[in-house]
């Protein structure tokens, strides 16, 4: 069992042009920084990509849009990004704009192998259209169906080689539930130890959900919003 | 604004507003008057906007839990500058602290509490709200996409809604209206609406109830600015 790689060109080296990419992250924490880069040198292009926002301008899933590599994004909020806004505004991009808990289940469904969960987020609202509603207890709810992801990329504190991760304060945030939702995931990490290292009641997503890891570097774990006292 | 982040209790009685000079409540007055909604022991979501400024106002020795859906309860104040982390950040992207006691979850378990109705009291703002209670917060069409965060989420799990807003647009139209023009965030969810102008419920069998009304503000004033029913 060897799921290290020495890093992010490697570890995306599988990603071909028009597959689905979930990113892990929220807002500008907890982002897989090393993989995006290699992403956006890579020129893989043709991506759909669910990720809760689309950065920033000039970091995170921001870069690849400038690029033009990302056809279609899944996102729940997209308020700090103004090429992102134009693209959409335009046309020229294909938006699907979902209820950021019906994001986050809707990993969490694909991680459990369950095919769809119910939700009465949207319920009555135009992202309700076409979608089945069902009633229970006298509450209407969404059907909404589990993600189906090429490769999900995630970022993680401290990492095994055995692919067990563990996150750190809220850069956790979509990390879990994307990992367990990739057919391939890739966990970037900024420290990789041995097996053992890690205590086993500690570790907050089994390694069975990885399938390749590698330590990044030069993290530059940028602040969206900087606020002080 | 940045900085007065959990103002201790006795220093808003200062700020109090007085009925001889002032006329309406400002940002930070609606969010004082908000705070006296929080009861002892509330798990609170608070939006982004007017409602991040209620918890300056929570009253001291009150134990109350803040939850950010990105995934954190016990959200504390700003951090001191130089103590910055860039792994702690609330649901608005600003650095923030952890109170002790705070724990850290996933996204689809911070929603799993939400929809669960285990968070007392959610307070957001919005764009337009009805008389039965509907809510739009999330799109202009044409004009403005942003996408709804966890407002969606919020707006149809929570029993306990109050939004936090001015009462009429920047174009002078009211906010408060019979049917809501904008695409709608949530329907018939709104139970209490805090404005500049006073407190607003909205009925069950819907239409506006005057609740209070801020100094300087008359019930003519209300009645003036709200393009809804309002029944006495």
């Amino acid at each position: 069992m060897n799921k290290v790689v020495s890093n992010a060109e490697e570890a995306i080296a599988g990603i071909r042009d028009g597959m689905t990419l979930m990113l892990g992250g929220f807002g500008l924490c907890g982002l897989p920084e090393n993989c995006i880069a290699a992403l956006v040198k890579s020129g893989i292009k043709d991506l759909t990509c669910i990720s809760n926002n689309a950065g920033v301008d000039d970091f995170g899933i921001g870069l690849m849009l400038k690029q033009r590599q990302v056809k279609k994004m899944i996102a729940s909020y997209v308020g700090e990004n103004a090429e992102f806004e134009r693209q959409l505004l335009s046309g020229e991009l294909d938006v699907e704009l979902i209820p950021q808990g019906t994001l986050a289940t809707r990993c969490m469904a694909a991680g459990y192998g369950m095919p769809a969960i119910f939700t009465p987020a949207g319920v009555g609202t135009e992202i309700a259209i076409g979608k089945e509603v069902r009633n229970f207890n006298g509450k209407d709810y969404l059907m909404e169906m589990a993600f189906d992801a090429d490769y999900a990329i995630v970022k993680a504190w401290k990492g095994d080689t055995m692919g067990n991760l563990v996150y750190r304060s809220t850069a956790r945030n979509f990390n879990p539930v994307m990992a367990m939702a990739g057919k391939i995931t890739i966990a970037e990490v900024e420290e990789l130890v041995e097996p053992g290292a890690l205590d086993p009641d500690h570790i907050h997503t089994p390694g069975i959900y990885v399938h390749c890891i590698f330590q990044g570097r030069d993290y530059e774990k940028r602040i969206e919003k900087r606020t002080v006292r | 604004m940045q900085g007065d982040c959990f103002v201790p209790r006795n220093d808003i009685e200062e700020k109090l507003p007085n009925p001889q000079i002032n006329t309406m409540w400002t940002k930070e007055e609606i969010a004082q008057r908000i705070a006296l909604e929080i009861k002892d022991g509330y798990y609170v979501n608070l939006g982004i906007g007017i409602p991040t400024l209620v918890a300056n106002y929570i009253p001291e020795g009150m134990d109350v839990v803040l939850q950010s859906e990105n995934g954190l309860l016990g959200m504390g104040p700003f951090p001191f500058e130089g103590e910055e982390d860039a792994d702690t950040i609330n649901a608005g992207k600003q650095t923030i602290t952890m109170l002790p006691g705070s724990a850290v979850f996933d996204s689809a378990m911070s929603f799993g509490m939400i929809r669960a109705k285990k968070v007392n009291l959610t307070i957001l703002g919005a764009m337009e709200v009805s008389e039965n209670g509907d809510i739009a917060n999330w799109k202009i069409p044409s004009k403005m996409v942003k996408g709804m965060g966890g407002a969606m989420d919020l707006v149809a799990s929570a029993d306990n809604i109050i939004v936090a807003m001015q009462h009429v647009n920047k174009a002078g139209e009211s906010k408060l209206l019979p049917e809501c023009t904008l695409p709608l965030t949530g329907v018939k969810c709104v139970k209490r609406i805090v404005t500049e102008l006073g407190v607003l419920d909205v009925l069950p069998e819907g239409g506006f109830k005057i609740v209070e009304c801020a100094p300087g503000a008359s019930v003519e004033d209300i009645k003036n600015a709200t393009a809804g029913r309002i029944l006495t």
